[in-house]
């Protein structure tokens, strides 16, 4: 009642007495939103579900993805089935995908890193205009980049070989946006009080920038990383265009050509659930990993901790 | 003032070392991010080996040839053009699923930003874990789902309707609910960024001041969440744009296919490379403005934070 007394005093006069009566009945500010909770929660559903069965299936004994047949592990490592540890096409698209994730992270990271921190100081019109170019690596669309590195790499830095070199060299360049943002905006948010603190106190130029601006540094590093490697898991356009033989394909290439006949069946699914571990495992790792990195820094509980991850 | 002034000396003292950090990443770009556009202006002025059709890239601009433009000109608006219905079904696949991702995505957010309260890290959660399930995955599901005899057909069958539908034949419902399932997760933890710092006091401001529930949400929710609007619609449309894998997977038929689609084709086809950089140079063109447009703001957004 006390809500409706309030409404109506504050209500401009002219307003009809029954419009504000009957806004003020339903007009309680603190009852909870039951409809978009349920919207909330069917869109959960609706996003989680489906592929929670497509990881169900890859565990099926049968080769069906509509009946469940019993719990069997045969489309990951059986003998004499198409499985991931016994087909030499699967088996080898796994390993693609790992060594091409690390050496992606490997090179990726530090040179962003770096890039953020000099970007960040190096205050002039070409540092304006190579930060420009970072962020429009990040909007571009993936298949204009990879169709431009798949001419680069053909018609003219042609040393770079498609394969395992060239599909690094996009996935770094497509990537480098994660650290640079990131570490730039933690770089903002320290400012540069404590490595002026350390130069004061005798600190050398990289003295002050590893001992102190570095470890400051981590927990953006960290996330970075993190997101580095699962989006070079999980990509698929520049790998797809840059991949050579069958031997650089990793596994969401080897999956995208083989849904419509070839090896499609539970093998592809065990072999996207194997893609869903890696991102996952890495993401778990990215969270903890920030949480414990940031311990003492948090204000509002481990809400601030999963944002780094997801890039927001 | 003082602090400015402080700032900019220790900047300017160490300009050198600061330089030298950024070189390798600016290196990195150069080579591989502006260099490849480059290249492409170059094969797309230039011509075709007529014997071995293998592309002749031509390096001076004032040597560029316009008859790779003149060709796709031509597929695109000539006389049995094949390319400008792609470039439309694009359009309009696009904008009906970032219609649908927004329309989604912004209840979704709204709640989770206001009204989750503690359980706040349970919905993140929830909300993040499609982020980190591959797309290859995500449509691999659907795929399962969706297919002849598929647990979706099935699941029709058992409320009475027809089950025997072929939702992976070439339908465009199919594909462009593939392409929403597809980047939903990105447009709602865009919104959710921004929802999430609109300042609450601003709503109840307008409360206090007599507005209506729906008034306040229409009036100052709307106009405030307007930055997370446009964001989320560049998130979701400049890689749907680029798309050409989503509607292969879930359809593969002629009918569904984008203008991505004719990029990838043209490329494959010995001949029609030049073809194909200039169809890239023409979509890197239209969508120029509204990535500038994002860029700046962007950076605007981190000067403001900064």
């Amino acid at each position: 009642m006390a809500s409706v007394a309030g409404e109506s005093v504050a209500t401009s006069p002219p307003e009809p007495a029954e419009l504000t009566l009957r806004r003020g009945a339903r007009g309680n500010p603190w009852r909870r939103p039951w409809v978009m909770e349920g919207f909330t929660w069917l869109y959960i559903v609706w996003s989680i579900v489906p592929i929670a069965i497509a990881v169900l299936f890859s565990f099926n004994k049968g080769a069906s993805q509509a009946t469940w047949q019993g719990f069997s592990t045969k489309w990951y490592i059986g003998k004499g089935v198409t499985s991931v540890l016994h087909n030499p096409s699967l088996h080898q698209a796994v390993i693609q995908t790992v060594v091409l994730a690390v050496l992606t992270t490997v090179i990726c990271v530090p040179i962003g890193v770096c890039f953020a921190i000099g970007i960040d100081r190096w205050r002039s019109r070409t540092s304006n205009g190579l930060n420009f170019v970072m962020i429009f690596s990040f909007v571009v669309p993936e298949l204009l980049l990879a169709v431009a590195l798949f001419l680069l790499v053909t018609q003219g830095l042609t040393f770079i070989r498609l394969g395992t070199p060239a599909e690094v060299a996009g996935l770094v360049v497509w990537n480098i946006s994660w650290p640079a943002i990131i570490v730039r905006a933690r770089l903002v948010s320290i400012g540069r009080t404590y490595e002026e603190a350390a130069a004061d106190l005798g600190a050398s130029r990289l003295g002050a920038i590893w001992r102190v601006l570095l470890p400051m540094l981590m927990p953006a590093v960290f996330a970075s990383a993190v997101l580095v490697f699962a989006s070079t898991v999980d990509d698929f356009v520049i790998v797809e265009q840059l991949s050579s033989t069958a031997n650089t394909q990793p596994m969401s290439v080897l999956i995208y050509s083989n849904v419509h006949g070839g090896l499609s069946g539970p093998a592809l699914n065990a072999l996207a659930t194997i893609m869903l571990f890696l991102s996952l495992v890495a993401a778990l790792i990215g969270f903890l990993g920030y949480r414990w990195m940031t311990r003492g820094e948090r204000t509002k509980g481990s809400v601030e901790a999963l944002t780094p991850i997801a890039g927001i | 003032m003082a602090m400015t002034g402080q700032r900019d000396t220790y900047d300017r003292r160490n300009r050198g070392l600061w330089i030298g950090l950024a070189i390798p990443g600016a290196i990195w770009l150069l080579v591989l991010f502006v260099a490849p556009f480059c290249v492409m202006l170059a094969v797309a002025g230039g011509g075709v080996n007529e014997f071995f059709q293998t592309v002749v890239p031509v390096w001076n601009p004032l040597h560029w040839s316009s008859w790779n433009l003149s060709a796709v000109w031509h597929d695109i608006f000539g006389t049995g053009a094949f390319i400008g219905p792609q470039a439309l079904r694009t359009l309009v696949y696009t904008a009906i699923a970032t219609v649908i991702s927004l329309a989604i995505a912004y209840p979704v957010a709204y709640f989770v930003s206001r009204y989750a309260g503690r359980r706040k890290t349970l919905f993140l959660i929830l909300l993040i874990a499609p982020f980190w399930v591959s797309y290859m995955m995500r449509m691999l599901a659907w795929i399962d789902l969706l297919q002849q005899g598929g647990l979706f057909n099935s699941a029709l069958s058992l409320v009475g309707l027809p089950g025997n539908t072929d939702w992976l034949g070439g339908k465009s419902v199919t594909v462009i609910l593939g392409l929403v399932y597809g980047y939903i997760p990105y447009v709602i933890l865009v919104l959710y960024a921004f929802l999430d710092r609109i300042d609450q006091s601003m709503l109840e401001a307008a409360r206090d001041l007599g507005l209506s529930k729906w008034r306040t949400f229409w009036h100052v929710t709307i106009p405030l969440s307007k930055p997370a609007l446009i964001a989320g619609t560049f998130i979701t449309a400049l890689p749907m744009l680029g798309d050409y894998y989503t509607n292969q997977l879930l359809s593969g038929a002629p009918g569904t296919t984008m203008i991505g689609n004719a990029i990838e084709g043209q490329l494959d086809s010995p001949g029609y490379v030049g073809q194909g950089a200039v169809l890239s140079l023409m979509l890197l063109v239209v969508l120029l403005i509204p990535m500038i447009y994002y860029v700046i703001s962007t950076a605007r957004g981190s000067l403001e934070n900064a």
